[in-house]
């Protein structure tokens, strides 16, 4: 069983006026349990509205999306949300965590929408944030954690609601190559864990990391492979 | 309830959110705060008024009818009741002979002069004449002592009966019962003392009088030229109506007035005194808190403005929240909260202030906080923190999280 089926996916934007813009013309692609998968492709190539679509924040124009078996092309805003909340972990290029809020509050906040009591949540939180690493840095605020830090606690973050999927828009974006590798090695590890993971770049170094790279040009899939000269980590980190 | 963790957590982000930016909470809070206290304090006097007003009313006694030679309250121009002649004090007998309905009746004269015991003394003090039958003729209660008899009336005995505020103007340490006041310089010895009304400048109650016989009243004081008025008691409430009929039958018998000629007295009750007040009553009230309902709906645009502006400042944050899967409505609470919280807040700050001027006010106009007004301040101000804040949060509901994501 797929996690992820995308049949003919279409989304055309409307600029106003006539002019219409076609992110993406169907794209038809599937993606099963524990797969590590980068999407690569130009700006303008349609990763992004691609990425958008994968992670329900936003409905194809046309054309079917099975997560799970159950259809979210139709789905409600609400709906959409609680999809995100239980079965989808973000990692941001920019990191995107709350600036006033320490790390064990960025990290609890899914669980809050989940609905989860107060010592559920920080037990959890914990418990992840110690996964990346950062179990004694629970209490510092963003501008107190460096670079790499912020993004292992928006990996956490991610993590603690255990996701079926995690998607990762250029995560090492904002990084220094050194902090990118560590994060990719990271990411290796969460997928030995068997998490399936799906990176989304631009930078071809990134892509081989994954076992399997999609590429996207205009709006459609180009090509769909296993990657060619895989990086990879020695179990003993680096 | 799965919601309940939203909550919470909503209104923790208001806090944080209020505190992150005090300056600018607290001039947001003082528009509410303004006109939270000027609403307060303009419903406080009107309660207060009214409740006076209540008081005065309330020493007409509602079963008391006032056979007079004016009306209290007319439309009419003053010429057509100019001409009318005055009433006389035998009035009252021949009512009280001829009436199935009336169970008391007194005539009552009053003039206004000066009171005076040892070194203390009242001016204008209201010496009211009247017979034995006006404590019961009338709503009063004696706190002390005892009204004239039918033989002291009779007899125009040197005799009275004090209001409240005489016997604390005259009698501040002493028991007033037993001692000889003077009245314009005439003893009159103190049967009873009057239990206080309160009301409305004290005009219309007993707590300024002194209560003579009537047969003693006219020697001293002057009679033939002054206004009688005849008071009745009513035997049963519920036969008001017919019992008014009835006296109007009586007095335009003893008047000699012709079928279809207009009667040349009137038939008075507290009743119109509160029916006339209260459409004014109603106006003022209503243009007293629309106006300073105005400064509450300034104070809730201030609220909204800041709404806003809170909203584009955490377009970002909102984005991510909404990519972790926060559902509209813990958006929309979240402001809402922060809208409702800086209301409550300036509800709160605006009432403590309330209160201890309503107090000066007090010594100007009669003022009442009842805690119905406290509790509608409260759930004023909610109301307009909820409905300021509403379509800002709104807005922040329906943002895309795309967009929002994408907002540096």
């Amino acid at each position: 069983m797929n996690v992820i089926e995308l049949t003919n996916i279409v989304k055309t934007y409307d600029m106003g006026g006539a002019e219409e813009v076609h992110a993406l013309r169907g794209v038809t692609l599937s993606i099963g349990k524990n797969e590590y998968v980068a999407i690569m492709g130009p700006s303008g190539s349609g990763k992004s509205t691609l990425m958008n679509i994968i992670g329900c924040l936003d409905t194809p124009t046309s054309g079917s999306y099975m997560f799970n078996s159950v259809s979210v092309s139709d789905m409600n805003d609400n709906e959409l949300a609680k999809i995100r909340n239980k079965e989808i972990g973000f990692v941001f290029q920019t990191f995107n965590l709350l600036p006033r809020s320490d790390a064990l509050h960025n990290v609890e906040l899914p669980l809050i929408y989940a609905g989860l009591g107060s010592s559920e949540r920080k037990r959890r939180a914990l418990e992840t944030l110690q996964g990346v690493g950062l179990g004694d840095r629970s209490h510092h605020k963003p501008n107190e954690l460096s670079g790499g830090q912020r993004q292992r606690v928006a990996v956490a973050r991610a993590l603690v609601t255990r996701p079926s999927i995690i998607l990762a828009d250029e995560p090492t974006g904002n990084l220094d190559s050194k902090t990118g590798e560590e994060i990719m090695a990271l990411f290796e590890e969460l997928h030995r864990q068997g998490n399936t993971i799906i990176l989304v770049t631009h930078e071809a170094d990134i892509a081989e990391h994954a076992h399997r790279v999609i590429r996207v040009r205009d709006g459609m899939v180009e090509s769909d492979e296993a990657a060619h000269k895989r990086k990879t980590y020695a179990a003993a980190a680096s | 309830m799965n919601f309940l963790h939203e909550l919470i957590e909503g209104l923790a982000i208001s806090f944080r959110a209020i505190r992150a930016n005090k300056m600018r909470s607290v001039l947001t809070t003082l528009g509410i705060v303004i006109g939270v206290l000027s609403v307060t304090l303009m419903a406080t006097a009107i309660e207060g008024v009214d409740r006076a007003f209540e008081k005065s009313a309330a020493a007409f006694g509602t079963d008391v009818v006032y056979v007079d030679r004016f009306p209290w309250v007319s439309n009419e121009d003053w010429a057509t009741f100019r001409n009318r002649p005055p009433l006389e004090r035998y009035y009252a007998n021949l009512i009280e002979r001829q009436s199935q309905y009336a169970a008391y009746v007194a005539p009552v004269i009053a003039t206004r002069r000066r009171v005076t015991y040892r070194d203390n003394s009242q001016e204008d003090a209201f010496v009211t004449g009247t017979t034995h039958q006006y404590l019961n003729a009338a709503g009063v209660i004696l706190e002390d002592g005892r009204f004239f008899t039918a033989e002291e009336s009779a007899g125009g005995r040197p005799v009275c009966a004090i209001g409240a505020t005489i016997a604390e103007t005259l009698f501040p340490r002493e028991d007033p019962i037993g001692k000889v006041i003077r009245v314009a310089g005439h003893p009159y010895t103190v049967l009873g003392v009057f239990e206080k009304q309160g009301g409305l400048f004290g005009v219309f109650t007993s707590d300024t009088r002194v209560f003579v016989p009537i047969n003693s009243f006219e020697g001293k004081f002057g009679g033939r030229r002054r206004n009688v008025t005849i008071q009745v008691r009513v035997a049963d409430m519920k036969e008001m109506e017919d019992a008014k009929m009835e006296l109007e039958g009586i007095m335009r018998k003893i008047r000699r007035i012709q079928p279809g000629k207009p009667s040349d007295f009137s038939i008075n009750q507290q009743e119109v005194l509160t029916a006339a007040f209260a459409p004014i009553g109603l106006v003022i009230a209503s243009v007293g808190l629309f106006i300073t309902g105005l400064s509450l709906f300034v104070g809730g645009i201030g609220i909204m403005n800041i709404m806003f502006v809170s909203v584009t400042e955490r377009t970002k944050e909102i984005g991510i929240r909404k990519a972790i899967g926060a559902p509209r409505r813990s958006i929309l609470f979240q402001f809402l909260a922060e809208a409702a919280v800086l209301c409550l807040i300036g509800g709160l700050i605006g009432l403590a202030i309330a209160f201890p001027l309503s107090l000066v006010v007090d010594q100007v106009l009669p003022t009442a906080m009842p805690l119905s007004v406290v509790f509608i301040a409260i759930a004023i101000s909610l109301i307009v923190g909820v409905v300021s804040g509403f379509l800002p949060a709104y807005r922040a509901a329906k943002m895309d999280p795309v967009e929002a994501l994408r907002y540096e």
